[in-house]
């Protein structure tokens, strides 16, 4: 068997007392916390090719990255597509996220959006007909508009913020809710500034009439 | 180089005259099969009669092998099938060499080592489906390792792509996890461009393996569009120089520091940062520690050389990571081999990532300091700043300027210099590198108090350790060495002294058992013809493509294979007894081939050894015969590979024997 190798066995050997979080990160370990993960929204300036979106999911399932949401559309440049992710990770979780998103060939420019960016998402939802006051009085508001009232059913949609859809869905909880769709968040940055670093040169103006 | 050797094989020319002779006579090989692809296939043979890479572009096909052509590939390796073949019937009369390799794992192997020697991506091919499937680890483990590659597949018809046709795999869907990127050629006039693009991809920034999926309507559909010169995206521009203001506070950091390390990831090979590494480890008298796939990238006779750290690097290299108060991390991506449990990773220092991909900055350890850019500016960068920091100036002559430190590649070592290189630097220059000189003192202590010496008792059976010295002795310092994975990997990493950048080919991230012999044979042809080429293999992993024996007696390739033999999946065995309580499931061979008559069968020349005596002589004669050979070294099956720091365990507490596990 094998004889092994000379010098002093791993306890006699000097430790050094410093220590990392399983971020590695460089930690007092007497106050040792690990990182609460933030929910923020990235969003992603993307060439429309085929196959981006795939890769953008593919790269988030296989990286483990914890994602509340995804939604696309375009843009006011033909050639290319937004993404707006909602992630919910630690600090360098999310620097993961917009690393590695940036690395993809077809994604243009990505951006944590500060927490004053606007954003949006919309809900259908469809509850039972029984009391179709009551429903259209909740519908108000939240500034909500009906699309199909029938004698079994009412849909409703709600368009505003995470937490106000949140609040929605449960005011429609009375009503037994029978489907729910959301979108998922979109979001702009707020006011002159552009959403990603890449905007204003691939801004495409609408054509003169 | 290997242009004569080339063109003694398989020229351009004969192949010319060849098509000249059969053009009116032969149907296109696929015609008795392929009907579809009939009609331009035989288009082709026409302009192929003229010979010449100089010829218009005629089909989809052509324009692919003129834009291997334009991009200066040498080489190609690669397996025919089906979808493929329009592409193999230009490269009939392409002026590049291809070698048919026994399987496309190894041709994807045999791409990569050509990528690691030459710098220039390596370049493999395979059909649809199985054919691509097969690339699949090769593609894999060029990934890991950030290799240069480029993989051509065959695919079916457009038309039948989704159908599940015969030999149809989704190719890009299946491999885009595991390429830098990759195409699907959607025509014939832009199929070259695509091929130009991937190839310019996979050699820039950050190297890595791309793909081009070739479906056969494209291949064979003609077009007069000459490729465009390989272009990289318009949204790929990795960075060259870092930030000046984040150098500046990186280098006070190192130059405050008191017991600063160089950790050289393989970047520092990729981006031939090498010299830039030797010339500011020298100067400034910073010990140096390598990651595997850095392995070359500082010479290991330099009294600051520290070796290879992590699961099974030297006991100093561990100790010099675990107690440092700096790290200048270049071009690695803190990998958990080497890393252990980062929560125990050199955690009292303050790291300096140097990388060219912005996504490994604080991915598996904090960067306290990133420096975006490429290896070798940011190096000289950081020297620079350091300089500013040095109170006194140095003596003139002292300091080794840039041109001196030798080229990658070149076969001068500057292993007989560094010790007048580097100990001066304590002293008689700055007060940098006294601050240093205590902590270069404890570095060569822990050398000391933990030698690689293994132990070597008469009455025991073949040392590996002792195998491997010995071959390092009998060849010259430039030899390429490449290995399988497992036990043999790590002897090879350890006991042998590399003094030069790419002269380790390995498989380090994937750990691809198969990895050596095809790598042997890229690694070959890409080699200078008086580099010697071993391979060192495990029993396991030999018996894993050692189909490709036949691709290197075929194209009588002068590689040497040195099976460290001991009947078993040895590092799993290892395993077994440290932490299954001996329950050796699975790693043990009942019964082993015998290699040597193997060898002889396959038409290479064969040589076994027992006995530590016959070691020299032996190996003398494999290395001396001109072509394929193989050793099967039956070596002590109960030999273990230490230091071991076992997985996710601390850097410091490497153990030295099975008991201290």
């Amino acid at each position: 068997m094998s004889g092994g190798l000379q010098g002093p066995a791993p306890g006699e050997r000097p430790q050094p007392a410093g220590r990392r979080n399983a971020q590695g990160i460089r930690i007092d370990p007497e106050v040792e916390a690990e990182p609460e993960p933030r929910r923020t929204v990235l969003s992603a300036l993307v060439e429309n090719e085929p196959g981006v979106l795939a890769t953008i999911s593919g790269l988030v399932s296989r990286r483990q990255f914890n994602i509340e949401s995804l939604t696309v559309g375009p843009t006011t440049n033909p050639e290319t597509s937004r993404v707006t992710l909602v992630i919910e990770e630690p600090e360098p979780g999310i620097r993961q996220v917009e690393t590695q998103l940036a690395k993809l060939i077809h994604v243009i420019s990505v951006r944590e959006l500060g927490t004053d960016a606007v954003r949006r998402e919309l809900v259908v939802l469809k509850v039972h007909g029984g009391s179709p006051e009551k429903v259209h009085a909740i519908t108000e508001m939240y500034g909500g508009r009906t699309l199909d009232a029938g004698p079994r059913t009412i849909t409703v949609e709600i368009t505003g913020g995470e937490q106000e859809i949140d609040d929605a869905i449960d005011a429609f909880r009375q009503f037994e809710i029978r489907e729910i769709a959301r979108t998922g968040q979109t979001a702009l940055a707020r006011g002159e500034e552009w959403t990603t670093h890449a905007e204003e040169e691939r801004y495409e103006q609408p054509e003169e009439t | 180089m290997s242009e004569r050797e080339m063109s003694e094989r398989a020229t351009p020319h004969q192949h010319a005259t060849d098509a000249e002779a059969s053009a009116k006579d032969d149907a296109p090989p696929e015609a008795h099969t392929e009907t579809e692809a009939r009609s331009d296939a035989t288009a082709t043979a026409e302009p192929a009669a003229d010979a010449g890479s100089t010829a218009p572009v005629t089909t989809g096909a052509e324009s692919v092998t003129r834009a291997l052509e334009a991009a200066g590939v040498e080489y190609c390796f690669g397996v025919q099938g089906g979808a493929i073949m329009p592409v193999y019937d230009a490269l009939y009369d392409a002026d590049l060499t291809h070698v048919t390799m026994a399987h496309e794992q190894g041709a994807a192997h045999a791409a990569d080592a050509y990528g690691i020697v030459s710098g220039e991506p390596g370049v493999c091919l395979a059909t649809s489906g199985p054919g691509a499937t097969n690339l699949v680890t090769g593609i894999a483990d060029a990934n890991m390792d950030s290799d240069p590659l480029l993989a051509l597949t065959g695919q079916v018809p457009t038309g039948m792509v989704g159908s599940d046709a015969f030999q149809e795999t989704d190719t890009t869907g299946v491999t885009t996890p595991i390429t830098k990127e990759n195409y699907f050629a959607s025509d014939a006039d832009t199929a070259g461009d695509a091929v130009g693009e991937a190839f310019a991809l996979a050699r820039a920034g950050r190297q890595g393996p791309t793909l081009v999926d070739l479906p056969k309507d494209v291949t064979t559909g003609t077009t007069d569009e000459e490729p465009a010169e390989g272009r990289l995206p318009e949204t790929y521009d990795p960075p060259e120089r870092a930030d000046e203001a984040a150098v500046a506070e990186a280098a006070a950091v190192l130059a405050s520091a008191d017991r600063p390390v160089v950790l050289a990831g393989g970047g520092v090979i990729k981006g031939e940062a090498s010299p830039e590494l030797r010339g500011f480890a020298t100067e400034h008298g910073i010990p140096v520690v390598t990651t595997m796939p850095a392995i070359g990238a500082f010479p290991e006779d330099h009294p600051l050389a520290l070796e290879m750290a992590g699961m099974h690097g030297t006991g100093y290299a561990n100790m010099a990571i675990t107690h440092c108060d700096a790290m200048l991390a270049v071009g690695t991506r803190f990998d958990d081999r080497l890393t252990g449990g980062v929560e125990t990773f050199a955690p009292e220092a303050e790291i300096v990532h140097v990388d060219v991909d912005p996504a490994e900055i604080s991915k598996n350890v904090h960067a306290d300091y990133p420096l975006l850019g490429d290896a070798g500016t940011v190096l000289a960068q950081l020297d620079d700043a350091m300089g500013d920091t040095a109170v006194e100036s140095k003596p003139a002559g002292n300091t080794p300027a840039a041109g001196d430190a030798p080229a990658a590649g070149s076969t001068r070592t500057n292993g007989n210099e560094p010790t007048a290189e580097s100990e001066p630097a304590a002293g008689s220059t700055s007060r940098v590198n006294d601050r240093y000189r205590e902590w270069r003192e404890q570095c060569q202590q822990w050398k000391e108090e933990y030698p690689m010496d293994y132990p070597r008792p008469d009455d025991e059976p073949l040392k590996p350790q002792y195998v491997v010295e010995r071959v390092d002795a009998l060849t010259p310092e430039d030899t390429v060495v490449t290995t399988g994975v497992g036990q043999h990997q790590m002897w090879a990493c350890q006991y042998w002294t590399y003094r030069e950048p790419r002269t380790w080919v390995s498989s380090h991230g994937l750990g691809t058992m198969g990895y050596g012999l095809p790598a042997a044979i890229g690694a070959r042809l890409a080699a200078e013809d008086d580099q010697s080429v071993v391979c060192f293999d495990g029993d396991g992993s030999f018996l894993m493509t050692i189909q490709e024996l036949a691709v290197a007696v075929r194209e009588d390739l002068d590689v040497t294979v040195v099976v460290l033999n001991n009947e078993a999946v040895g590092m799993v065995r290892q395993w077994q007894d440290g932490f299954f309580e001996g329950r050796r499931m699975a790693s043990e061979y009942p019964w082993v081939p015998d290699f040597e008559t193997l060898a002889e069968g396959f038409g290479a020349r064969g040589f076994t050894i027992e006995a530590a005596s016959e070691v020299d002589s032996v190996m003398g004669e494999a290395l001396a015969h001109d072509g394929p050979s193989v050793v099967d070294a039956h070596i002590d099956p109960g030999e273990n590979v230490y230091p071991m720091v076992p997985s996710g365990g601390s850097n410091g507490e490497f153990v030295l024997a099975e008991e201290q596990l």
